[in-house]
């Protein structure tokens, strides 16, 4: 495993913090106090965190429609993050962005994207910026299985290859884009083999177990910031909850949801491993618990608490006047 | 001062762009060429040549070649300028746009807003446009009009060498994303070229002939067009002021809105098909806030409303000429109420 205590309390305290906001925002969006739309990541938390643990402020990644796991594991601030969902002044955007384009350049995060396949393309940029500049930055990607089946997706592994970029293509197959399974809309279901045919080293990980994706990204990065050029991970992983808040799941089998939230939820699995291999005790995890029970109670507060964008927001950060 | 091409003012300002910083790239298909062939690289230079020798001075880490594969090509220049670089990206045809919009027009064009303001995305697309050369329906169409509609975009469009390699220089240090249009039939066309790097502002039109009796508005090719149109009329007595607005976005409302302040008659002459075009948004503009000192109705002299035809003899009646410039200012000229 060969992480330090202090890793792996990091490891589970992003992957609590980012399941406690998926579910409290959940419950705001319920209640009607987020406007738009809502993707939630949880269940997923593995991946993002296995991944962005290797990556520090100056690398890029670019998300999904499903960002909210991806922000938080690179960095960004979790109180700014919930007052951007909410639409409030002082959000991670000013409130111009909201769930789907949730981002903050300060933390090397391109943004959510509320295009299906929009990141990849410009994965390659913040690679190509990386291999120009000498600095052994690298880019990742993250795109849903959906996504992978995008023309861009393609492009930019393609010219990942050819130009040799410091880029990640991670993969979370979650098993639907949107309402439509994984199984009928991917059509040779093997991503990572698709990944690999444009000739980059691919796997496939289990996205239950964070150090599954953690020791897979951990060989990519080293890779790339080598100058070894791009890799592809394919995480295996499930959503607890719709395509969107409010997502009446009918393509989900009775009790699907229950049974992956025993059997394959990622958070449960850590504890279980750390704990059983004494690398930390179970009060050492409960303490994070509550401190992330404080922290999401607190961004919520603040959000409720926050005005609206001024009016005149409207119009700042506009570079053509007309 | 030497007088140079288009071509030779667009290479000049990117030479010395790179030069001057380490992080100005140059990224398209067949911007050097030759790579993975046996005759060697540099065997293109872009399509018709602006990059020419570029990859000999500045390598090919800095004159990247790249697949035909447009959206990775602009995503890529997109999300290289959000994390440092300022690419100069090559969308070989303007045609193209309909490959790769979403990086430019979902991606590029709103980071900075959407993202709160904190995203700068320097980032120019060089692109062709224009008609003229029988490369029909998919290499001839000049869409800035759909450009210059998206906000967040600042779009360019030269018409002469000078303001070429001012302006390419003034939107490589520029940090928003500016399509840059050039027309294809224009690469050989001379003026005086300075030999040092200045700059030509965005949002500045060019008054390229002074006249009181009606205002002529044209973009590109058109310019010169309506400038051996107006040379005819002066003949005939009517003098008519020529403005080639040089940028679509930002737009120099105020130069338009002051002539026709004087004359009371606008035409608009665009390559471009009519139909929510630049021509159709200046004669809004001008209706709207000029509407008490017009004269007469505005007229446009576009494009039809078709895509671009093949054959030349339908290509020539597709695109303004001359003729049918000097014919509609005579009909705005004589206008009676």
């Amino acid at each position: 495993m060969q992480l330090n205590r202090e890793a792996l309390l990091k490891a589970y305290r992003d992957m609590v913090t980012i399941r406690r906001f998926e579910e409290r925002v959940q419950d705001e969006f319920s209640k009607g106090n987020i406007p738009g739309f809502v993707h939630l990541y949880a269940g997923q938390e593995a991946s993002a965190v296995g991944v962005c643990s290797h990556l520090g402020p100056d690398d890029h990644i670019a998300s999904t429609h499903r960002g909210h796991g991806h922000s938080i594991a690179k960095g960004c601030d979790v109180v700014g993050m919930m007052l951007e969902l909410f639409g409030r002044k002082g959000g991670l955007c000013g409130g111009k962005g909201g769930s789907m384009h949730i981002a903050d350049l300060d933390h090397g995060m391109l943004g959510a994207n509320g295009i299906v396949g929009g990141g990849p393309p410009l994965v390659i940029g913040a690679a190509l910026t990386a291999k120009t500049l000498r600095n052994s930055n690298v880019a990742v990607s993250f795109t849903g299985d959906g996504g992978s089946n995008q023309g861009t997706t393609f492009e930019a592994m393609n010219m990942a290859v050819v130009l040799k970029l410091p880029a990640i293509f991670v993969f979370e197959n979650n098993g639907y884009g949107e309402y439509t399974g994984a199984e009928y809309a991917v059509g040779s279901r093997d991503i990572a083999g698709r990944a690999a045919g444009f000739g980059m080293p691919a796997v496939r990980v289990d996205g239950d177990d964070f150090f599954a994706v953690h020791d897979a990204m951990r060989e990519a990065t080293e890779r790339a910031r080598a100058g070894g050029g791009p890799s592809a991970i394919e995480v295996s992983t499930c959503r607890f909850y719709g395509h969107h808040s409010g997502d009446a799941q009918l393509y989900r089998v009775k009790d699907e949801v229950r049974k992956l939230r025993e059997e394959h939820d990622c958070l449960k699995n850590f504890r279980r491993r750390v704990t059983d291999a004494r690398l930390l005790e179970a009060g050492d995890l409960d303490a994070v618990d509550a401190e992330v029970a404080a922290l999401i109670d607190q961004a919520v507060a603040a959000a409720l608490a926050a005005p609206p964008p001024e009016p005149e927001t409207l119009m700042t950060d506009v570079y053509v006047s007309y | 001062m030497a007088q140079k091409t288009i071509r030779q003012a667009l290479h000049e300002a990117l030479a010395q762009e790179m030069r001057r910083d380490p992080r100005v790239v140059v990224i398209g298909e067949d911007v050097a060429g030759g790579a993975g062939t046996g005759g060697g690289r540099d065997a293109a230079g872009g399509v018709l040549g602006v990059t020419k020798g570029l990859i000999t001075e500045f390598g090919e880490d800095r004159v990247i070649d790249t697949p035909i594969t447009e959206s990775a090509i602009m995503g890529m220049a997109a999300g290289s300028a959000v994390s440092g670089l300022r690419p100069v990206a090559e969308l070989m045809f303007s045609d193209f746009l309909g490959v790769c919009f979403d990086q430019i027009y979902n991606q590029a064009a709103k980071f900075r807003y959407m993202f709160g303001g904190k995203a700068r995305t320097p980032l120019v697309i060089r692109t062709m446009i224009g008609a003229g050369r029988s490369a029909a329906a998919q290499h001839s169409q000049s869409p800035y009009g759909i450009f210059t509609s998206v906000p967040g975009l600042k779009v360019v469009i030269p018409s002469n060498a000078y303001d070429a390699k001012g302006l390419l220089i003034q939107a490589i240090r520029d940090d928003d994303p500016v399509i840059f249009c050039e027309h294809k039939l224009m690469y050989d066309l001379k003026t005086e070229v300075p030999d040092e790097a200045y700059t030509v502002p965005f949002g500045e039109a060019n008054i390229v002939r002074d006249g009181d009796d009606v205002t002529i508005v044209a973009f590109a090719r058109m310019v010169h067009y309506a400038a051996a149109a107006a040379e005819t009329l002066a003949r005939e007595g009517i003098d008519c002021e020529l403005i080639d607005p040089r940028t679509t976005s930002p737009l120099d409302a105020d130069t338009i809105l002051d002539s026709v302040a004087r004359t009371g008659r606008l035409v608009v002459v665009d390559e471009a098909t009519p139909r929510c075009s630049m021509a159709a948004d200046i004669a809004a503009l001008v209706a709207e806030h000029a509407f008490g000192v017009l004269k007469a109705p505005i007229r446009r002299v576009t494009a039809p409303h078709t895509p671009v035809p093949f054959a030349p003899g339908l290509e020539k009646l597709y695109i303004p000429d001359s003729d049918r410039i000097a014919a509609v200012v005579r009909e705005a000229q004589g206008y009676a109420r």
